[in-house]
């Protein structure tokens, strides 16, 4: 396996809120302005990466009956010293993310690489799994994050873009509008994925 | 009496103007998974139920009687899920033995739980908030209360879904999304409801 492949395979491929739609929760709650989809993204990218590496060495040590609780306590470690990072260097963030911090214990993103990648590759690979995953997620998020705020407050990381005269619509930063964004994004996607399917029949 | 109106409006709160998916987003992995059917939906509300109002009870009690005199907040979260994880194993095994009926109807979805972010984030909510034992119960129960109203006005939606002609690219997530958005409009309207 090349470590190119593994990590365009989180970002693009298996994309993990486009395509595998997994880890919703804060993909919807955080996305209300784009720089809380970045710190979001890259804290999960850190645990990711981390836990992974640390699942991956011990994988033959963990006995298999208990690896769920196992893998659960080795990431909580990791969200813990990621809410200590964060609260200590960018409280505002910290503040902004509040809840979510905590909960990405339960991102099933984690859990999900853990049991599927980490537990049965190397050290290494397992490293630029979680490394692609986490870029993949913060992409996302990013994109979502964006979109929501662009058309919600009229700015993109904080900075004023569309003038004056925009009248900005709230509910793109009302819970609804991270339905509605993720929804309509999700069926464009599946529209290139349609229209790609529709040429290969074409030409077969 | 203003104790009273205190409970009543934590209730409220959680059940409607708060509400976990709606509002909050908290659950939402359970929410789209398993509302395809009412009558699974019914199933992952009574579960979550259950499990929410021991879990809010028993991490409070962690928290205040175990954390906090050792001085060891900060392992909160570690504590907490396997607090939860624990519990959900618990109860697995309970109702097992104790009622083979109610195991039928909820087992399939005790397991998921433990990842249902709902659990773990009332039961850092409630310490963040405050509350007091009786509180934390309340918040608990109103909580899962709220969750299983949405995700069973939502599967009552989706079963109708169905059969409607759904443009090709919207089919699946993509409407669910869209379907959950239009909910979460409505659930706004609870907004004014409590200052």
């Amino acid at each position: 396996m090349k470590v190119k492949d593994i990590l365009l395979n989180g970002i693009i491929k298996e994309n993990p809120t486009f395509r595998l739609v997994l880890g919703m929760c804060p993909t919807l709650a955080v996305t209300t302005a784009a720089v809380n989809g970045v710190a979001m993204g890259l804290a999960v990218t850190f645990v990711l990466a981390a836990s992974n590496l640390f699942i991956s060495l011990l994988r033959n040590y963990i006995p298999d009956k208990v690896r769920i609780p196992a893998f659960v306590t080795i990431i909580a470690a990791f969200v813990t010293i990621v809410g200590m990072l964060m609260e200590a260097f960018v409280p505002a963030l910290f503040k902004a993310l509040g809840l979510f911090i905590p909960l990405i214990v339960v991102n099933c993103i984690i859990l999900a690489r853990a049991e599927a990648f980490a537990s049965k590759n190397g050290p290494f690979h397992s490293l630029m799994d979680g490394i692609g995953m986490g870029l993949g997620f913060t992409a996302a998020l990013t994109i979502l994050g964006t979109i929501r705020e662009l058309l919600g407050a009229g700015s993109i990381f904080g900075i004023p873009l569309m003038g004056q005269s925009f009248e900005p619509a709230i509910i793109m930063i009302l819970p609804p509008g991270a339905f509605f964004t993720l929804g309509l994004l999700l069926a464009f996607l599946n529209k290139l994925d349609l229209r790609k399917q529709q040429k290969h029949g074409e030409q077969a | 009496m203003e104790y009273l109106s205190k409970i009543f409006i934590i209730l409220l709160s959680s059940i409607l103007v708060n509400n976990f998916t709606m509002s909050r987003f908290l659950g939402i992995c359970p929410f789209l998974g398993v509302s395809k059917r009412v009558s699974t939906a019914v199933g992952m509300g009574a579960a979550v139920t259950f499990v929410m109002a021991i879990s809010s009870v028993i991490t409070y009690l962690a928290h205040y009687f175990i954390l906090v005199p050792l001085e060891i907040e900060y392992m909160q979260t570690l504590a907490f899920i396997l607090i939860i994880a624990a519990l959900v194993q618990f109860v697995e095994m309970v109702i097992q033995k104790m009622s083979p009926s109610l195991y039928q109807a909820l087992g399939v979805y005790l397991p998921l739980i433990t990842t249902n972010c709902a659990v773990l984030g009332v039961a850092i909510l409630n310490i963040e908030e405050n509350y007091d034992l009786l509180q934390t119960l309340i918040n608990g129960i109103g909580g899962a209360l709220g969750f299983t109203l949405s995700i069973v006005l939502f599967a009552g939606i989706r079963e109708r879904l169905e059969s409607a002609d759904i443009p090709e690219p919207f089919k699946g997530f993509p409407i669910a999304m869209i379907t959950a958005g239009l909910m979460s409009v409505a659930f706004l309207g609870f907004q004014g409801l409590i200052k």
